[in-house]
């Protein structure tokens, strides 16, 4: 089958027109097919648990131990194209993570993931997917926590060198990159708790772009800073989408998604229930699913409208 | 840090007092008679009632708590902790002899429990549920239940009586002259009290150690590290270690009291002449001054170990760090 999608995906190459539909979702005007085929391209996927039923109090029940599986991510299908961003919007705690977790491939160990995931055209098994982990596919996630207390934050953001000529490249590049973030030196020599809210977050911005990914998986990276710092965040995010990268921008702020993305993934009840063009959020008729209406209702410009009822 | 060094001097002189008072009451509210103590239970049941007011005065069982404490502590602020009634000699004198056997086995039992406990720990931790946590687990489960004299027992006549790979006690061979008793001789006497020590620490260390490497495996820090591509043996070795020195510093600093602890029991069980038999025999035989001695010494070692672990917090962890002002 995914043989099948990846042709398919071939066939169909080159501009979409906006709003047109096809794999599930609807086009932004920028959205383009490089190379063929989406940059990422993820298909039925599934993240389950095997858990313990609690329903019995009773000896049988205790020894039995009857487990049930419980799905967190149900049948979800999303693509992100190069040089665009793609805002994955749900509740907090409705297992967003769990959908970054499966594409970097650390998902748990007590965890099933299932369902197809395409890398530049390439059906990604398990093991890719943990060795496009920093090759291809980079994290930014979403706090201070992210960085080790106990390592400068220079060294961190270098990471692990394979060579001693590595090592001068690597310094090198995060040179330059706190250079264009406007970190100084002095910041390289400091340490995590000695960051400001917005030098953390630039810093875990580098340590993404260090290894100069194609993807960028962005796991909430705005929470717990002001407007203005969310802002430039996201900013700095299109401007990687502009220079032809792609970033999967997971966040629960519907406004900051509509701000700077070009297309947005409605994730709710464990999958995405709609793939749009953020255009299609002007007005509620190209709304196709109940969730996005009622997002879009609840945005401030359409009155803060909470509830069910249209 | 001349503001230092005093703050830890006042903070050692507290605590010396404090542990003092504590070891003083009980030992005047323990059934240790002073006057059948230094004249022996059967001499005593023969003299006549005037001798033996006569001699309670003369030890002065009379004075107040308070007047005995002062007394006492005074002598110790010169040096002087008494005569050790056992053992016939100054009590300083008993403990600077039986220190060093102890010291030897105790560090020796320290450092093996610490760094295999923290192998282990780490290994285990890192390993979550495989055939080696497991195992681990596992060990130390029934160690961490063992009582130690009966672990010490165990090993005595496993590698001692049927194995005859050690000697059954003493810390040199029986009937040699000390200035005989080689370098070897002591370490195989050594040996066996000190492994058994070490494997009771190491179950201690490594479930401690085990919980910790859990945790910090799964901090956002770690998760981060190997989104970027990083193996899990460099995570551990990147990270790991370093978020694991500081909760380990604390433990193997807090595993000398358990250690000390242990070493009573075990020397015991070794009839070998340190420290913690000396407790023993101080405890048994009514041997006040020593006892009271051993305790004082043991706080200290206990207060040195404390000490130094809050120094390397500073040198392991920048957010621990003072800061210096001007």
């Amino acid at each position: 089958m995914g043989d099948q999608m990846g042709t398919d995906a071939h066939a169909q190459a080159r501009a979409h027109a906006s709003g047109e539909s096809h794999h599930h979702h609807t086009h932004a005007r920028g959205s383009v097919h490089r190379q063929g085929c989406h940059l990422l391209q993820v298909e039925h996927l599934s993240v389950s648990f095997r858990m313990y039923e609690t329903r019995g109090e009773g000896l049988r029940d205790f020894l039995t131990a009857p487990q049930s599986t419980v799905f967190a991510v149900r049948d979800l299908s999303v693509a992100v194209h190069e040089g665009e961003i793609v805002a994955v919007v749900g509740a907090s705690g409705a297992g967003k993570t769990l959908l970054a977790d499966a594409l970097l491939g650390l998902s748990e160990p007590n965890a099933r993931v299932e369902g197809h995931i395409w890398f530049k055209g390439q059906r990604c098994t398990a093991r890719d997917l943990v060795a496009l982990r920093g090759h291809g596919i980079s994290l930014v996630p979403q706090s201070v926590a992210s960085l080790d207390p106990l390592m400068r934050v220079g060294e961190q953001v270098r990471g692990v060198a394979a060579s001693r000529a590595d090592a001068r490249a690597r310094a090198q590049r995060q040179r330059q990159l706190f250079a264009r973030y406007g970190l100084d030196e002095a910041t390289a020599r400091r340490y995590p708790h000695e960051l400001s809210g917005g030098m953390a977050r630039r810093v875990l911005l580098c340590c993404a772009l260090m290894d100069d990914p194609s993807l960028i998986v962005a796991d909430e990276p705005t929470p717990g800073l002001d407007t203005d710092l969310a802002m430039r965040a996201l900013a700095d995010f299109r401007q990687f989408a502009d220079q032809g990268g792609g970033v999967l921008l997971i966040t629960h702020d519907i406004e900051l998604a509509l701000n700077v993305a070009d297309r947005v993934a409605v994730f709710d009840g464990g999958t995405v229930v709609e793939e749009t063009s953020v255009e299609s959020f002007r007005c509620e008729e190209r709304l196709r699913s109940e969730t996005a209406r009622r997002l879009w209702r609840a945005l401030p410009q359409n009155g803060f409208k909470v509830g069910t009822d249209a | 840090m001349g503001r230092f060094l005093a703050h830890v001097a006042i903070k050692f002189a507290l605590l010396m007092l404090a542990s003092s008072l504590v070891v003083f009451a009980l030992v005047s509210a323990s059934p240790i008679d002073p006057v059948s103590a230094n004249v022996g239970q059967a001499a005593l049941a023969t003299m006549s009632v005037e001798q033996r007011a006569e001699l309670s005065e003369y030890w002065g069982s009379d004075t107040p708590f308070w007047e005995r404490y002062a007394s006492w502590i005074g002598a110790l602020a010169h040096g002087d902790m008494g005569m050790s009634l056992r053992f016939n000699a100054p009590v300083e004198q008993v403990i600077a002899q039986r220190a060093l056997n102890s010291l030897a086995l105790m560090s020796l039992a320290w450092v093996a429990s610490g760094v295999l406990g923290f192998t282990l720990g780490v290994v285990a931790g890192a390993h979550r549920d495989s055939m080696i946590d497991r195992f681990t687990k596992a060990y130390c489960f029934v160690l961490a239940a063992s009582p130690t004299f009966w672990v010490a027992l165990l090993m005595l006549i496993v590698f001692s009586v049927v194995l005859g790979w050690f000697p059954v006690g003493f810390s040199a061979p029986i009937g040699k002259a000390a200035s005989e008793v080689t370098f070897l001789d002591a370490l195989h006497h050594l040996a066996l009290p000190a492994i058994t020590l070490s494997l009771v620490g190491v179950a201690n260390v490594a479930l401690h150690t085990r919980e910790k490497t859990i945790d910090v495996m799964a901090q956002p820090f770690v998760r981060l590290a190997r989104a970027r591509g990083q193996s899990n043996a460099r995570v551990i070795v990147r990270h790991g270690l370093r978020n694991l020195a500081l909760p380990a510093i604390t433990l193997q600093f807090t595993q000398i009291a358990e250690i000390f602890g242990g070493s009573v029991l075990v020397e015991q069980v070794f009839s070998y002449p340190g420290l913690g038999q000396a407790a023993v025999v101080a405890g048994i035989g009514g041997d006040a001054a020593l006892l009271a001695g051993i305790a004082l010494v043991s706080a200290a070692l206990v207060f040195g170990g404390n000490l130094i672990a809050n120094i390397l917090y500073g040198v392991i962890d920048p957010r621990l760090r003072e800061v210096h002002h001007g």
